[in-house]
């Protein structure tokens, strides 16, 4: 099953790599990792989005906790929350495809960011759910480059990851 | 007041009351060299090859209950420290290793003897630093001993560029530490314990299973008021041999691979387990599936939550310092008005004995051939199994470890996790010089010794009088074994050809060397070596290259489908 694991770590050289390295070293899925630093200098915060039975996210935990340089871990999935990624779609947008791929971005609740005579790049976001559905809604044949963040995600409500 | 860099390495390690160094010099720690070389607090033992110096660093810990600490320069010296780092790795052994680096302006260069030592021993360190700054040295040398001891024991790198060992800043050594990200359980809860308990007393066929943790936590009195207040049967490990006296009559033996028939049955058949400071690895545990036929309530002590539940299932985790956690427990039980179902164990007690009847370690003695194994029992009677005993990997690490029985803990000192040919003889040296006055044996075939033969050199050096005892069967004995048994007798480069004459070489480099020949001689021999108190003594036994180890579990099996000696 697909988990969200959100992770508060040291802001130190070499900790996101003991992060990778955990995973590449002991066979575990990463389908996507974001990193980047909190409102609190000294920390990091990464998503990280993995799959696997049941005995293996429970590990995936452990092992994490296990990390000197994680603070604090949370499997997301566990409970209620929000999931977004950012993605950058540049695509070929001439003669009656320019309307076309304006209207669906709009659709998608998306925004042209840059405009050239012959491309626009569209930002759009969402669970990465949504944005597969974008890129299979548009004609494929269009689409000059693509690029995402990875999920990011949160608890709802009362389901915090702080210090 | 203000000192370099190395200054501040040197007096970090007189604070932490660092006994001795095994290090082995370079460009990069020329600086912490200097410093060593201007006081005798810290005494430093010049190895042959940074690998010993890390195994030596090693033994002197698993023989103590201190933090080992080798140095070593960048580079080469990293890379060949990387085999002993992940050794420790593997056993849970706390090890502080101080590795040179390239001047910080020169990282990232190609510089010369440069390595990303903090990159290429991440998967086999408990943690590594990099430290940058000379400020930072002694609060991270603080941190390293720390983590090191702390929690799961395991080695800390701690690499310092050239230029920060020459940088001066003011010393202080900080008295504590504080690293929120790190907070090792030290006791159970009150509840889990309570469920541990009576679940131990509803056992029917109960099983006490321990491991290296037992050890590492120096809990092997807890372990044996447990055992004998409940009267269960006890097995070790091989991490875990001297947890639980080897010649009590509750013990069943070593399990798994090439454990006792009683020990591995025992296992299978329980219907309550307690696992203390011990982790169901492949070695124990070779086919999870099949041990999980016969099903059973399993108790599970680890200071390592990520060790609950990797392999096996289990049902009770108590979570914490093996010690402590068993001081909670025999509370429990003692509190308990309940006690062990006597009726039941009786028939249990009964079921093992027939098990033990069947003498799974019995072997064919021979008048023409040494058998491996005479010689372990005969080292063992003539040491009154009072000898600290390294041995390095193979066949006659199992053979040491079935056959001497090792009454206390901390007495043996073997790769268990890593499995590293080589570690025997420079693990003895760090054992030796923790114990000057003790009988140390070393127990090692001609395939190993080789790993690390030129460390006779630093035994010559320091006086260290170790008891070599290779059982030379010209074979890589567990590796032939092996190619027998699972690879149609082919033999596929197992023979150790054009091997060294090990009586000259052994004197070539200033000690005794002994090779038996006859099993009428062996008994001789050893008492001549022993007897020799200040010699290194080298005995090079002949013995049957035909021997193989058993029982055993071939990998993959189940603990019940274990071979018999007879049944080949």
């Amino acid at each position: 099953m697909r988990h969200i694991i959100s992770l508060l770590m040291q802001n130190e050289a070499g900790a996101l790599s003991r992060v990778a390295g955990l995973f590449s070293a002991r066979g575990y899925n990463i389908e996507s990792l974001t990193v980047a630093p909190t409102e609190d200098p000294t920390l990091s915060r990464m998503t990280i989005v993995t799959s696997g039975s049941d005995a293996i996210i429970e590990q995936i935990n452990k092992q994490l906790n296990k990390l000197v340089d994680v603070v604090s871990v949370m499997d997301l999935t566990d409970g209620d929350h929000i999931e977004r990624e950012l993605m950058l779609v540049k695509v070929r947008a001439e003669g009656n495809d320019r309307e076309e791929l304006k209207r669906m971005t709009d659709i998608f609740r998306g925004r042209v960011i840059d405009v050239t005579d012959k491309t626009y790049t569209i930002e759009l976001t969402g669970t990465g759910h949504k944005l597969d559905r974008f890129l299979q809604a548009i004609d494929h044949a269009l689409i000059l480059e693509t690029v995402r963040t990875g999920a990011s995600g949160i608890g709802r409500g009362n389901r915090i990851l702080k210090l | 007041m203000e000192l370099t860099g190395a200054e501040i390495v040197i007096r970090c390690l007189q604070e932490e009351g660092t006994e001795y160094v095994f290090g082995y010099p370079g460009g990069a720690v020329l600086f912490i060299y200097d410093e060593l070389f201007k006081q005798d607090k810290v005494k430093h033992v010049l190895v042959r090859h940074e690998q010993a110096a890390v195994h030596a660093a090693d033994g002197y810990a698993r023989s103590t209950d201190k933090v080992g600490v080798a140095l070593v320069t960048s580079g080469p010296g990293v890379t060949n420290a990387v085999t002993g780092i992940a050794t420790a790795y593997m056993d849970s052994i706390p090890l502080v290793v101080i590795s040179g680096q390239v001047p910080t302006g020169y990282i990232g260069e190609d510089a010369f003897q440069e390595v990303d030592a903090v990159g290429i021993t991440r998967p086999c360190v408990k943690h590594n630093f990099l430290v940058k700054d000379a400020k930072d040295i002694a609060s991270t040398l603080k941190k390293a001993f720390y983590l090191a001891k702390s929690g799961r024991p395991g080695p800390v790198l701690v690499d310092i560029p050239k230029d920060v060992s020459t940088t001066k800043v003011a010393f202080e050594y900080p008295e504590t530490v504080n690293i929120r990200s790190y907070h090792p359980a030290q006791s159970a809860p009150a509840e889990q314990i309570r469920q541990a308990a009576q679940l131990l007393l509803s056992a029917k066929r109960p099983m006490v299973y321990t491991g290296g943790g037992v050890v590492l936590s120096d809990a092997s009195k807890q372990l044996a008021e447990l055992v004998r207040l409940l009267g269960y049967p006890c097995t070790n490990t091989l991490m875990g041999l001297g947890g639980y006296p080897a010649t009590d009559k509750q013990f069943l033996g070593m399990l798994g691979m090439h454990g006792t028939l009683e020990a591995n049955f025992a296992m299978q058949h329980c219907d309550v387990l307690l696992a203390v400071g011990a982790r169901f690895d492949d070695r124990v545990i070779g086919n999870v599936a099949h041990f999980a036929q016969v099903p059973r309530k399993i108790i599970h002590i680890d200071i390592d939550l990520a060790s609950i539940s990797k392999r096996v299932k289990v049902d009770v985790p108590l979570v914490g310092d093996v010690k402590h956690v068993l001081d909670d427990l025999l509370g429990a039980l003692r509190a308990s008005k309940q006690k062990p179902d006597a009726a039941a164990l009786k028939d249990w007690w009964q079921q093992i004995e027939s098990w033990r009847s069947k003498k799974s370690l019995a072997y064919k003695y021979s008048d023409e051939v040494i058998k491996p194994q005479f010689v372990i029992e005969k080292l063992y009677e003539i040491t009154g199994g009072d000898a600290f005993v390294t041995s390095d990997v193979g066949q006659h690490q199992m053979w040491a470890a079935q056959y001497y029985k090792f009454d206390q803990p901390r007495r043996w000192i073997n790769s268990g996790g890593l499995g590293t040919m080589g570690f025997g003889l420079p693990a003895a040296m760090g054992v030796q010089l923790a114990h000057p006055g003790s009988t140390v044996a070393c127990v090692t075939g001609e395939g190993s010794i080789q790993m690390n033969i030129q460390e006779l050199s630093t035994c010559k050096q320091f006086r260290l009088p170790i008891k070599v005892l290779a059982l030379n069967n010209r074979y890589l004995g567990m590796v032939r074994q092996w190619q027998e048994f699972f690879h149609g007798n082919r033999y596929s480069e197992s023979y150790m050809d054009a091997l060294p004459d090990f009586v000259k070489l052994a004197e070539a480099y200033g000690h005794v060397g002994i090779r038996v020949t006859k099993p009428s001689d062996v008994e001789g021999a050893i008492k001549e070596a022993f007897a020799r108190k200040n010699d290194l003594v080298f005995m090079d036994f002949q013995t049957d290259p035909t021997e193989n180890v058993f029982p055993m579990v071939p990998g993959g099996k189940g603990l019940s489908e274990i071979i018999m000696a007879e049944d080949l």
